[in-house]
C-alpha cells in the first residue's frame, strides 16, 4: 500500500499532497515538513529509498523518492510495494505528466494541482497502483478533458467572442457563463491575461534549464 | 430576482479562481497569512451563492488551500454540493476536494450515500470513476456496508476502466466492512482471470493485500497464482504475485519447493532488476520455511547469494542497497553463506550513504562471532568517532550495544573489554541513547558477578569525573549514565577500593543540577555508601573515619532535603534523619554497622523478562472483573498526579527479592530444573553456558589481567578497549598452549597411541572459553509458567476482521445487503426438508463448545489434524461473525432461519477446496487422493442452491463457470504433478496416513466431533474406494462411484485411467450402454448411443481422471452397466485401435451420502417408527473396532453418530433421503450389525455389501 505521496520543491514548498490515509492538516504539514527534511539533506548520489519517517508509518514503511531538478517525488510505502516497482512508477508518473502538460516544469505544478491530482488519480487510488501504462493513462485523462470541454463547448462557442473581447478589456462582465469560460481558460494558456501571462512566460524561461535537466534525469535514471 | 441574479454575477466577475488565488498567494510573500484569511472570507461568501460554478471554483480553491495546511472542513457540505453537480467539471472538483480532507468523523458523509450510488450506477463511465476514486479515500464503514452491492456489481462492469476502479475499491471496502469479503471474494477470484490486463492486475494487487495480513485463508489461491506467475508477462503482476507466494511459502512448505524451479528461472532469464530482486527474495522466503531437507537447498542459497553480491556491488545506490536488506533476510537463516562476504558488508559500512551503511549495521549484527566480536566493534567505535550527524552515531551506538549484548552476550568473552567499551561510549555528545547504556552497566554489573569489582572501580572513576558529563547541558542525554555509575557503586560497595572518596565524589553539590531521578539514586546509594564505610570500620579501634563519614552526610544532605524534587527530597530527609541518629550512637561508642547494612542486604537475582506474563491465571480468577464496585466518573480525573510519582521513574530499577528466603529459592530452582529436564519441549542451555556462576568459583577463567588501572582510569576519556583486543588474544593464546599441554598429558598417560591428530589448526568457535559467565540460567521463571509464547496481534489491526474463511460455501444470510431487496428477502429463506439436516443443525452452541473441548484436548504435533483444528477455529468464527450480524442487523429477520442451513453446507466443501490444494501441491498417489478430488467434483458438478443466490441477477452465471474453471484447473494439474508421482516414493506412506485421518475429518465433518475416539486410538490402515473396472495390456481403469449431494437423481463416476504401456494413449472414448433405470449423462445433442470423448491424452506411464455423470431412478437394488473404452495406441511405428470392455458396479452403498447426525435427532429418528428394521452377523471379524467403524464410515459413506465402548450407532442417507441407521455391536471377534432403514431392499443391499466388504478382508 502507498500511505501517502507528496510533490515539493527544494525550498520544501508543496505542490502536491496525497495522503491516503485521514491525517489532521497540522499533522500533514508536520509530515511534509519532516519528509522535506529527511530527503533534502541526502546527497544526490544516495539511494533513493529511506526509512525512519517518525510521524508517518513505521518500521513498515519506507520513504522512496526521486528528486527531478527543482522538485521532490516521494512515496511512503509499506513492504507489500516492491521498492523498485515505486521508482518505476514516479517515473511514470513524471513522464505522464510531462506529456500532459507538455514539457513539464513546476509552474504547471503550482497553478494545475487539480490537474495533478486527476492524473495522479488514475495512477494509484486508495493507496494502491491502479495503472502503470502510461498510454492508458493518457488516454483517460484526455477523454476526462475533452469531457470536460464538451459540457461546456456549446456556450463556450457561442460566447466565446463576446467573452474574449469583453474579457481583454476587463470591464463587462458577460454574467451567467463567466466561470464557464473561465474555467476553459485553465486549460488554454493563451487566454491569461496579457500582463500575467508574460510575467508567466518569464517565469517558464527561468525555470527553462531546469525544465531541461528534469527530463535530462528523467531519461537517465530510466 | 433578476436584479440579485445580476448583482450576483457582477460580484463574481471579482471572484478569483485557483489561478489567482496562487499568483496572489505568491505575491504576497510577507503577508501570506492574511492575504489568505480574506481569500477564505472571499471563499466563504461565494460559497453562499446558488450558482453552482462559483461554488466549484470556491471548493477548487479549498482545495488548495487545505494542501497548504488550512482546515477546511467547515466546507464540508458546500463540498458535498459540488460533488452532486450533475456536470462532471465540477463533480470532479467536488470529489477531489472530498478525498482530501473527508475522513471517517465528518458527519456529511453519510449525506453522499444515495448521491455517490447514482454516481456509481451513472452511464457516464467518467463519473462513476469519479466516484469509485474519490469513495476509495474516505470510505467508511456505513458506506462500505450500503454501497458494497453496488460496487460488486460494478466488477463486472463491461468496460475495464470501471472494473479495475470497482475491483481495488473493494479492498478498502473490506476493510470496513469485513463481511462483504466472503460474499464479494467468488467475483473477485474470477477477476484475477479477467481478459483485461489492468483488471487482473488490480485483482492480484486486492488479494496480494489481503494474504498478506491473513495469508493461510489464501492457501488454496496458489495453484491459480502459480498459473499466472508462469503465464503473465507483466512484470507488476508478476513482482506481487512473488510477492504473495513469499508470504504464502511460511505456512506450506510444499508450495516453496514447487516454486524454487520457476522462480530460478525467473532469476536466471528476467532482466529487469525489480524482478530479479523480488525472485530472490521469495526464493529466501522459500528456503527459510523448507530451512532443512532438500539436498539442493545449498544451491539456491548459493545463487541468491551471488546474485545479491552482485546487486551490492553494482554502482547504483539503489541495488546496494536492496541487496543488504535482502542479505539480512538470508543471514537469519543460513549465516554461514552471507559471513563468506564479509569484506564485501565491511566496505558498505564506509560508503557514503547514510542508508546503505545502516542496512551494513544491520548485517554486522548476524556475522559477529567470539573470534571477531572485538575486531569489528573496534572498527564500529572508529565509524563513532568519524560520524557526523547525531542520528547516524546513535544508530552506531544501539548497533555496538546490540551486537555484543546479543543472545545474553554470547560472544562476549571478556567482559572487562566490553565495560571499557561502554565506559567509552559515554564520551559521546549529545546521544539519546545514555539510557541504553545505562541499563547495559548495570545488567552486566549484576549479571556478570566476575566483573563487579572492576566494573565497581570504572564507575568510581566515572561518579569521580561526573562533571565531564554534566557539563553542558546540551549532553543530557549521557548523564543517565551515572544513573547506573551511582548505584553500581552503592550496590556493590564492597568491592570498592576506596569508599570514602567515592561517597565524597557522590555528595557534591554539583549532583544538584543532575535530573530528579538520578539525584534520587545518589542519595539512596550515598546511604548504601556509608553503611558500607561503616562496616569497614568496624573492630577498628579508631573510629576517626567511620565519624567522617557520618559528618560528610550531615554536612552535604541538607542540599538535597529542599531538592523540589519529591522523590530526592524524601529520601534525603529520612536518610539525614538516620544518619543523625547513628552520628549519636557512635558518640556512645554503640556498634551499629551490622544494623544499618542490615537495610540494604539481600542479593538481587534476574528476572526472565517475559515471567510475569507466563505466570498462568489460576482458575476462577477474572482479572478484568472489578473488585470493588467501578468508581464514579469524577473520579477518573483524580488520577492525574499519580504520573508525576511515575513518570521519573527509571524503567531499569529491579525488584527485590528479599522476602523469599534462600532455601525456599533454591527448593523452587531445583524443582524447575526437574521439570526442565522431564520437558522434551524445553530447550537446555548448552553445557558450557550451563556453568552457573556461582557454583564454580572460575578463577582460572577470569584472566589475570595486568591492567596498570591508576594510569588509565583517572582519565575516563581515554580509550582503552583496545588493549583488550590485544590482551583476549595472549589469554587464548595461553589457553591454547594449556589446552595442548593437556592433550600430550593425556597422550602420554593413556599411550594408547593412536595416532590421533589433536591439533586441530585454527581456532574453532567453541574452544573459545569466555572469561566470565552471564548468569543466564538461573533467570527467575514462576512456577508452572507456561512454555507458550504467543504475541498477540493489536486487537485494533483492521484486517484482524479479514481473518475470513473463504473457501466455505457462502451463506445465504452473507449476501451483501441490497436496499431495493430487502423486503423480498425475508420470504427467500429456502425451506429444507431433510428432517435429518434440521434438526442436527439446531444446536451449534453445543457444537461448538465441544469443539472448544477437542480443541484443548489433543495438542497433536500432526499437521493434518492442526489443519483441521484450524478450519473448526474458523467456522466457529464464522459462527460468531454472523451472530453479530443477526444482533447487529435486525432489520434482515431472514438470517435466523438461513443460517441454520449455512451450518450444514460447509464441510464437504472446505474439505474439498483443502483437498484440491493437496493435490496441487503433493506428489501423493493417485488412488486414494482422486478420491477427494472426486469429493470435489461431486461438490461441484451441481451449482450449490444455498450458494450465491437471487439478489443480483448477473450474480448468478457465475457459479457453474467458476465450477467449469476449477475443473479443468484441477486436471491440468493433475497432470503436472503425476510426472512428479515417482519422485517421492518415500513420502507415499506417510501421505496416504495424512490422508487417512484427512478423511475423517473432511468425511465425518461434524461428527468427527461425536467419534473424535477414532482419532486417539492406533492409526488405519490406508483404504481406497477405487476398485478396478478392467484392465489390459495398455491401460488400467479404477473407478469410484459417489452420490450427488444437491441432485436426487445422480451419482458422480469417477474413472482414472492408468497407461500402463510405453505409447501413448489418445482419442479416448467412454461409452455405456444404458439401462432403463441408469443413464450416462451425454452433452446435449448427442444420441443416447454416443459414446463420450474423454478430454486428455496419456503419455506412458501416467494416469488421469474424468467424471461421468450418470441419473439414476430406482436406488434401491444395485446394478451393473455394461460399458466399452476405446482407445488408439500410438508409438513411433504405429498406432493401433483397442477396445476395452467393462461393467459398471452401481453398488447400494454408492448412492448412500455421508451425512452427519446428532444423537438426539438421531434418537428421534429411530422413534419415530417410520423405520424397518434388520440385521446382520458377521463372524471372523479379526480388527479392532476402531478400525471397523472406519472400514464402514469410509466405504459405505456412514458417519458414527455415537460410540459407547464396543457399541456404535451410525448414520447415513441416501441421495434420494432414505434414513440407513446402524447399531454395530463387537463382541469377541462376532460383530453384529442391526439396521433401520425406511426402505426395507435398500437396507438388505447395504446390509449385504458390508457383509462382503467385510469377507473380503
Amino acid at each position: 500500500m502507498i500511505k501517502a505521496i507528496l510533490i515539493f520543491n527544494n525550498h520544501g514548498k508543496p505542490r502536491l499532497s496525497k495522503f491516503y490515509e485521514h491525517f489532521n492538516e497540522d499533522i500533514e504539514q508536520q509530515i511534509i515538513r519532516e519528509t522535506f527534511h529527511l530527503v533534502s539533506k541526502r546527497d544526490e548520489n544516495v539511494c533513493n529509498f529511506l526509512e525512519g519517517g517518525m510521524l508517518i508509518g513505521g518500521s513498515d514503511y519506507k520513504l522512496i523518492y526521486r528528486h527531478y531538478a527543482t522538485l521532490y517525488f516521494v512515496f511512503c510505502v509499506d513492504s507489500s510495494e516492491s521498492e523498485l516497482g515505486i521508482l518505476d512508477l514516479i517515473q511514470v508518473f513524471v513522464e505522464t505528466l510531462d506529456k500532459c502538460f507538455e514539457n513539464v516544469c513546476e509552474l504547471d505544478l503550482i497553478f494545475h494541482v487539480d490537474k495533478v491530482h486527476h492524473i495522479l488519480a488514475e495512477m494509484v487510488m486508495g493507496g494502491m497502483v491502479l495503472e502503470t501504462n502510461m498510454n492508458e493513462i493518457i488516454t483517460q485523462v484526455d477523454l476526462q478533458n475533452k469531457m470536460e470541454k464538451s459540457e461546456f463547448f456549446p456556450f463556450f462557442s457561442l460566447f466565446t467572442d463576446v467573452y474574449l473581447s469583453v474579457y481583454q478589456a476587463g470591464q463587462v462582465d458577460t454574467g451567467r457563463y463567466c466561470r464557464s469560460t473561465c474555467s476553459c481558460r485553465i486549460s488554454c494558456k493563451e487566454h491569461e491575461p496579457p500582463g500575467n501571462a508574460q510575467k508567466h512566460q518569464h517565469r517558464r524561461h527561468k525555470h527553462k534549464s531546469a525544465k531541461f535537466t528534469f527530463l535530462q534525469v528523467a531519461t537517465a535514471r530510466s | 430576482m433578476a436584479l440579485k441574479i445580476v448583482k450576483g454575477s457582477i460580484d463574481r466577475m471579482f471572484d478569483k479562481n485557483l489561478q489567482d488565488l496562487v499568483r496572489g498567494i505568491r505575491n504576497h510573500k510577507e503577508d501570506e497569512a492574511k492575504y489568505i484569511s480574506t481569500c477564505i472570507d472571499e471563499i466563504k461568501q461565494e460559497l453562499k451563492q446558488d450558482n453552482i460554478a462559483v461554488k466549484a471554483n470556491a471548493v477548487c480553491k479549498l482545495t488548495y488551500l487545505q494542501m497548504l495546511g488550512y482546515d477546511v472542513s467547515w466546507a464540508a457540505f458546500n463540498i458535498v454540493e459540488v460533488m452532486s453537480s450533475s456536470k462532471f467539471t465540477y463533480k470532479r472538483i467536488g470529489y477531489l476536494a472530498a478525498s482530501q480532507c473527508f475522513h471517517e468523523s465528518t458527519d456529511v458523509i453519510m449525506l453522499t450515500t444515495n448521491q455517490i450510488r447514482k454516481d456509481l450506477s451513472s452511464p457516464n463511465q467518467y463519473d462513476t470513476g469519479v466516484a469509485l476514486t474519490g469513495l476509495s479515500c474516505f470510505v467508511t464503514p456505513d458506506l462500505a456496508r450500503d454501497l458494497a452491492n453496488d460496487i460488486m456489481t460494478l466488477m463486472s462492469h463491461t468496460k475495464p476502466y470501471i472494473r479495475k476502479k470497482a475491483v481495488l475499491i473493494m479492498y478498502k471496502v473490506f476493510l470496513k466492512y469485513p463481511e462483504s469479503l466472503r460474499p464479494a471474494f467468488p467475483r473477485l477470484k474470477e477477476k484475477l482471470e479477467d481478459p483485461d490486463p489492468g483488471v487482473q492486475s488490480a485483482a492480484v494487487n486486492v488479494i496480494c493485500e489481503l494474504a498478506r495480513r491473513n495469508p493461510k485463508n489464501y492457501l488454496s489461491l496458489a495453484p491459480l497464482f502459480f498459473k499466472l506467475m508462469t503465464s503473465s508477462t507483466n512484470n507488476w503482476v508478476l513482482i506481487k504475485i512473488i510477492k504473495l507466494f513469499g508470504a504464502l511459502t511460511p505456512l506450506e512448505p510444499r508450495l516453496g519447493k514447487k516454486l524454487i524451479e520457476p522462480l530460478t528461472n525467473l532469476i536466471h532469464s528476467t532482466s529487469a532488476m525489480s524482478l530479479l530482486y523480488e525472485c530472490v527474495n521469495t526464493v529466501i522466503a522459500v528456503l527459510i520455511s523448507l530451512s532443512s531437507g532438500m539436498p539442493n537447498h545449498s544451491a539456491s542459497i548459493q545463487l541468491c547469494v551471488q546474485k545479491l553480491r552482485i546487486l551490492i556491488e553494482d554502482s547504483d545506490q539503489n541495488l546496494k542497497y536492496l541487496g543488504l536488506l535482502a542479505m539480512s533476510k538470508i543471514l537469519k537463516t543460513h549465516p554461514k553463506s552471507v559471513q563468506s562476504h564479509k569484506d564485501l558488508i565491511l566496505q558498505c559500512l564506509d560508503d557514503k550513504d547514510e542508508s546503505i551503511r545502516l542496512r551494513a549495521l544491520d548485517l554486522l549484527y548476524g556475522m559477529v562471532s567470539k573470534k571477531n566480536l572485538m575486531e569489528i566493534v573496534k572498527k564500529l567505535m572508529l565509524h563513532v568517532d568519524k560520524a557526523e550527524g547525531t542520528t547516524y552515531r546513535d544508530e552506531l551506538l544501539t548497533k555496538i550495544i546490540d551486537i555484543c549484548s546479543q543472545s545474553n552476550y554470547q560472544y562476549i568473552t571478556n567482559f572487562e573489554w566490553y565495560i571499557s567499551i561502554l565506559v567509552e561510549l559515554t564520551r559521546l555528545e549529545g546521544t539519546r541513547h545514555g539510557h541504553l547504556i545505562a541499563s547495559q552497566m548495570l545488567d552486566v554489573a549484576i549479571r556478570v558477578k566476575a566483573i563487579r569489582v572492576f566494573a565497581v572501580a570504572q564507575m568510581a572513576t566515572l561518579l569521580d569525573n561526573a562533571h565531564m558529563l554534566t557539563g553542558n547541558t546540551q549532553r543530557n542525554g549521557i548523564c543517565e549514565v551515572l544513573y547506573a555509575a551511582a548505584w553500581i557503586c552503592g550496590e556493590f560497595s564492597e568491592h570498592l577500593e576506596n569508599p570514602m572518596e567515592t561517597l565524597e565524589a557522590m555528595l557534591r553539590p554539583k549532583v544538584a543540577t543532575l535530573p530528579g531521578h538520578i539525584q534520587a539514586v545518589y542519595v539512596q546509594n550515598a546511604a548504601k555508601l556509608f553503611a558500607t564505610v561503616l562496616k569497614s570500620q568496624e573492630g577498628n579501634t579508631d573510629s576517626t573515619t567511620a565519624q567522617e563519614a557520618s559528618q560528610l552526610m550531615i554536612d552535604r544532605l541538607p542540599l538535597f532535603v529542599q531538592s523540589a524534587n519529591l522523590e530526592v527530597q524524601e529520601r534525603a530527609s529520612c536518610i539525614l534523619q538516620l544518619v543523625k541518629y547513628i552520628q549519636k550512637l557512635q558518640q556512645k561508642d554503640v556498634e551499629v554497622s551490622e544494623e544499618v547494612c542490615a537495610l540494604f542486604a539481600g542479593e538481587l537475582n534476574p528476572v526472565a523478562p517475559k515471567a510475569q506474563k507466563k505466570v498462568p491465571i489460576p482458575d476462577g480468577l477474572d482479572l478484568d472483573a472489578w473488585i470493588n464496585e467501578p468508581p464514579s466518573e469524577s473520579e477518573s480525573e483524580d488520577e492525574q498526579p499519580k504520573a508525576i510519582f511515575s513518570k521519573e521513574e527509571p524503567k531499569h530499577s529491579r525488584p527485590r527479592h528479599t522476602e523469599v528466603d534462600e532455601k525456599e529459592l533454591a527448593r523452587r530452582r531445583e524443582a524447575r530444573k526437574q521439570e526442565q529436564a522431564n520437558n522434551p519441549f524445553y530447550i537446555k542451555a548448552s553445557p558450557s553456558s550451563q556453568k552457573v556462576y556461582q557454583e564454580t568459583p572460575g578463577v582460572e577463567h577470569i584472566p589475570v589481567v595486568q591492567i596498570d588501572l591508576s594510569v588509565p582510569l583517572k582519565v575516563p576519556g581515554l580509550p582503552m578497549s583496545d588493549q583488550y583486543v590485544k590482551l583476549e588474544e595472549e589469554r587464548r593464546q595461553k589457553e591454547r598452549a594449556e589446552k595442548k599441554k593437556k592433550d600430550k598429558k593425556k597422550r602420554k598417560e593413556k599411550r594408547s597411541g593412536r595416532g590421533k591428530k589433536h591439533d586441530s589448526g585454527p581456532e574453532s568457535e567453541e574452544d573459545i572459553t569466555p572469561a566470565h559467565m552471564v548468569d543466564i540460567v538461573t533467570e527467575e521463571m514462576p512456577e508452572n509458567a507456561l512454555p507458550s509464547d504467543d504475541d498477540e496481534r493489536d486487537p485494533a489491526d483492521p484486517h484482524k476482521a479479514l481473518d475470513i474463511d473463504l473457501d466455505k460455501p457462502l451463506a445465504d444470510s452473507e449476501k451483501l445487503p441490497v436496499r431495493s431487496h430487502r423486503a423480498a428477502e425475508v420470504l427467500k429463506s429456502p425451506a429444507e426438508d431433510e428432517e435429518g439436516e434440521n434438526v442436527s443443525s439446531l444446536e451449534p452452541k453445543k457444537k461448538s463448545s465441544k469443539e472448544k473441548r477437542e480443541k484443548k484436548k489433543d495438542k497433536d504435533k500432526d499437521r493434518k489434524k492442526s489443519k483441521e483444528e484450524k478450519k473448526k477455529k474458523k467456522h466457529k468464527h464464522e459462527e460468531k461473525e454472523e451472530a453479530d450480524l443477526l444482533c447487529g442487523q435486525a432489520d434482515e429477520p431472514a438470517f435466523q432461519s438461513e443460517e441454520t442451513n449455512e451450518v450444514v453446507t460447509p464441510p464437504t466443501s472446505t474439505s474439498a477446496d483443502v483437498s484440491d490444494l493437496d493435490f496441487w501441491l503433493s506428489n501423493a498417489p493417485v488412488p486414494s487422493n482422486t478420491q477427494e478430488a472426486a469429493t470435489v467434483a461431486a461438490a461441484e458438478a451441481a451449482p450449490a442452491p444455498g450458494a450465491i443466490s437471487v439478489t443480483t441477477p448477473d450474480s448468478e452465471p457465475e457459479e457453474p463457470k467458476d465450477t467449469e474453471m476449477e475443473e479443468t484447473k484441477s486436471s491440468k494439474h493433475k497432470k503436472k504433478k503425476q510426472k512428479r508421482e515417482k519422485e517421492d516414493k518415500e513420502k507415499k506412506k506417510k501421505k496416504k496416513h495424512h490422508h487417512h485421518h484427512h478423511h475423517h475429518g473432511d468425511k465425518g465433518g461434524e461428527e468427527s466431533v461425536q467419534n473424535g475416539t477414532v482419532e486417539e486410538e492406533e492409526p488405519l490402515p490406508p483404504m481406497s474406494n477405487y476398485c478396478l473396472l478392467a484392465e489390459n495390456s495398455y491401460i488400467k481403469v479404477a473407478y469410484d462411484i459417489q452420490g450427488n449431494l444437491q441432485d436426487g437423481s445422480q451419482v458422480v463416476v469417477s474413472v482414472i485411467f492408468e497407461n500402463k504401456c510405453d505409447s501413448f494413449l489418445k482419442s479416448m472414448e467412454f461409452n455405456v450402454l444404458d439401462s432403463l433405470n441408469s443413464k450416462l449423462q451425454r452433452p446435449e445433442g448427442s444420441g443416447p448411443h454416443d459414446s463420450l470423448t474423454i478430454p486428455f491424452q496419456l503419455p506412458p506411464g501416467v494416469s488421469n481422471e474424468a467424471r461421468f455423470v450418470f441419473t439414476v431412478q430406482s436406488i434401491i437394488m444395485p446394478q451393473k452397466l455394461k460399458g466399452t473404452l476405446t482407445f488408439i495406441v500410438k508409438n513411433e511405428e504405429s498406432s493401433t485401435h483397442e477396445k476395452l470392455d467393462f461393467k459398471l458396479h452401481f453398488t447400494c452403498t454408492s448412492y448412500l451420502i455421508t451425512t452427519p447426525c446428532y444423537s438426539d435427532a438421531f434418537a428421534k429418528l429411530l422413534e419415530s417408527g417410520d423405520l424397518k428394521s434388520s440385521s446382520i452377523r458377521l463372524e471372523g471379524v479379526n480388527m479392532p473396532f476402531h478400525h471397523l467403524l472406519a472400514r464402514i464410515c469410509f466405504h459405505h459413506h456412514f458417519s458414527v453418530v455415537e460410540r459407547i465402548d464396543s457399541c456404535a450407532s451410525m448414520y447415513s442417507r441416501s441421495i434420494q433421503g432414505h434414513h440407513v441407521c446402524l447399531l454395530v455391536k463387537i463382541s469377541s471377534q462376532t460383530v453384529s450389525v442391526d439396521a433401520k432403514c425406511d426402505e426395507p431392499t435398500l437396507l438388505g443391499n447395504v446390509l449385504d455389501e458390508i457383509k462382503q466388504t467385510f469377507s473380503q478382508c
